[in-house]
């Protein structure tokens, strides 16, 4: 089926059969394979793309159901020449090991970011309409769908609570 | 993943035709269906994608209550300032359920269409009533921690999986339904989800094609609102046991309170019975252990999940302590 993609800000043509995932489309189709593929069931957020403004895991939709879409993966969000600052951030806390989770992380954490500056509650807020700098608690809480099995957390939490830091000042 | 074709509907009355053809399915989110087409659980013949459907909104009713489009998507109706406000036990039931990945994904109609996560009804290789109908249930006699304690059959003991329609039921939400005459129906939360009884791959009372188009809350019910979930993670896990509580307090005495249970049955779990022997009473331990007798009284463990009568029981009165602030001052 044919399908037109914007992604990281280039239109791009697809034409695949119907039960192409995206993260496939992705990967296979188009060449971008910084998305990565764990699990392919949704459990383990290697997958994490942002679907108009909003992160997703690709391995749970079809391309198809996204003609026209705005998408923006890993290779998006900065190139190795010229690092986003979350980016940096994994870098410099060390938030991975093998690293085959961390474009996921890293996609998931600029959302997840944009959805706290939004003022969006999470199931350890204690005040759902009030949302103050993000806790620890409040980072693991928002990040339970991006799985790493080298448990780096500690680490990934470090840097995502720099970049809030930033994002705050 | 079996082949389908895909159907793209850009208006309800289209996508309620094209899904009342044999083997179709509509497709939301996507997040539960694709997995389960994956494994090969589920394999319709056609999918009817419904994502342009005008649905997308939250509006106030005349009565003032809300009226919540089916694909609002759970991360944007557990953000919703009026949620958030005035529903607060179902904005705590969305964002104890998933991932923030999902729940961008998931929608309000497609939540309450989910299907259980037993390990049996997954596994293609084992007997399975819902999955195929007259097989047997590989469940009974088998691992059984996440399956129910109420309302079970000889032929299923799954439970629902869904928070969300936890909070809904405990609200005393409506589902609003279009059918393939074009008109519009709703059904009572109480009434949408079907025990598992001698038929348990009917899982709701929707006809063929019918397409949900919104859930309904009634008027805010005003009081203390609480989620309290029990499960073997602390976050990104289903409910072994799950509670809504809301509660209303008449100067010392409980003025109103509604409970439903979630993880316990195939089906959101109400007991009218407990609510009324409560309602002008002060809150007291006895009073609330009074309350688990009456909803455990025909509760039966299947031996991996017999824990979840004593944690019931204790989840319930946990969230009634707070919901009833019992021993706070007033």
């Amino acid at each position: 089926m044919k399908t037109s993609l914007r992604i990281n800000g280039e239109e791009r043509q697809l034409d695949a059969d119907v039960r192409t995932t995206l993260l496939d489309a992705l990967r296979q189709h188009l060449g971008l394979t910084g998305s990565k593929k764990g699990c392919d069931h949704g459990q383990c957020g290697a997958c994490t793309v942002i679907v108009n403004g909003r992160r997703i895991n690709s391995c749970l939709t079809l391309a198809c159901m996204h003609d026209g879409d705005e998408i923006t993966t890993i290779e998006g969000i900065g190139t190795p020449d010229n690092l986003a600052p979350l980016q940096k951030a994994f870098v410099e806390h060390d938030g991975f090991q093998c690293g085959f989770c961390t474009p996921g992380q890293i996609c998931s954490a600029t959302a997840m970011l944009e959805e706290a500056k939004a003022g969006w509650p999470s199931f350890v807020s204690d005040d759902l309409d009030d949302i103050d700098t993000l806790s620890d608690e409040e980072i693991a809480e928002r990040m339970s769908g991006n799985l790493c099995r080298c448990s780096a957390y500690p680490n990934i939490v470090a840097a995502i609570r720099e970049s809030v830091k930033e994002t705050a000042s | 993943m079996r082949d389908f074709t895909y159907d793209r509907a850009a208006a309800t009355s289209d996508a309620v035709a094209s899904a009342s053809d044999e083997g179709a399915s509509f497709i939301a989110g996507g997040t539960n269906l694709l997995d389960l087409m994956k494994l090969e659980v589920m394999a319709p013949e056609k999918l009817v994608d419904i994502n342009r459907l005008d649905l997308h909104d939250i509006e106030e009713t005349d009565t003032g209550g809300l009226r919540v489009g089916a694909l609002v998507s759970n991360s944007d109706l557990a953000a919703d300032r009026r949620v958030r406000r005035d529903y607060a036990v179902l904005s705590r039931a969305l964002l104890s359920g998933a991932s923030g990945q999902l729940r961008n994904k998931a929608t309000t109609g497609g939540n309450l269409l989910q299907r259980t996560r037993c390990y049996y009804f997954y596994d293609t290789a084992m007997p399975c009533n819902k999955r195929q109908p007259g097989s047997g249930c590989a469940a009974i006699g088998g691992q059984t921690r996440l399956h129910a304690i109420l309302g079970a059959s000889e032929h299923c003991i799954a439970t629902h999986p869904s928070d969300m329609a936890v909070a809904m039921r405990a609200l005393d939400a409506e589902v609003e339904v279009e059918g393939t005459d074009g008109a519009r129906r709703t059904i009572q939360m109480a009434e949408f989800h079907r025990l598992p009884g001698d038929t348990p791959a009917v899982e709701t009372v929707l006809k063929a094609g019918e397409l949900i188009t919104a859930v309904i809350l009634p008027p805010p019910p005003g009081g203390r609102h609480v989620y309290r979930k029990v499960r073997d993670r602390a976050s990104y896990a289903f409910a072994l046991v799950s509670v809504a509580a809301v509660a209303r307090m008449d100067g010392d005495s409980i003025g109103d309170v509604r409970l439903a249970f979630g993880g316990v049955a195939h089906k959101p779990w109400r007991d009218d019975r407990a609510e009324a022997l409560m309602k002008g009473k002060a809150p007291s331990d006895a009073l609330f252990d009074e309350a688990a007798d009456l909803i455990l009284a025909d509760a039966r463990g299947q031996g991996g999940n017999d824990f979840k009568i004593p944690l019931l029981r204790r989840t319930l009165k946990a969230a009634l302590s707070e919901a009833t602030q019992m021993g706070e001052p007033q």
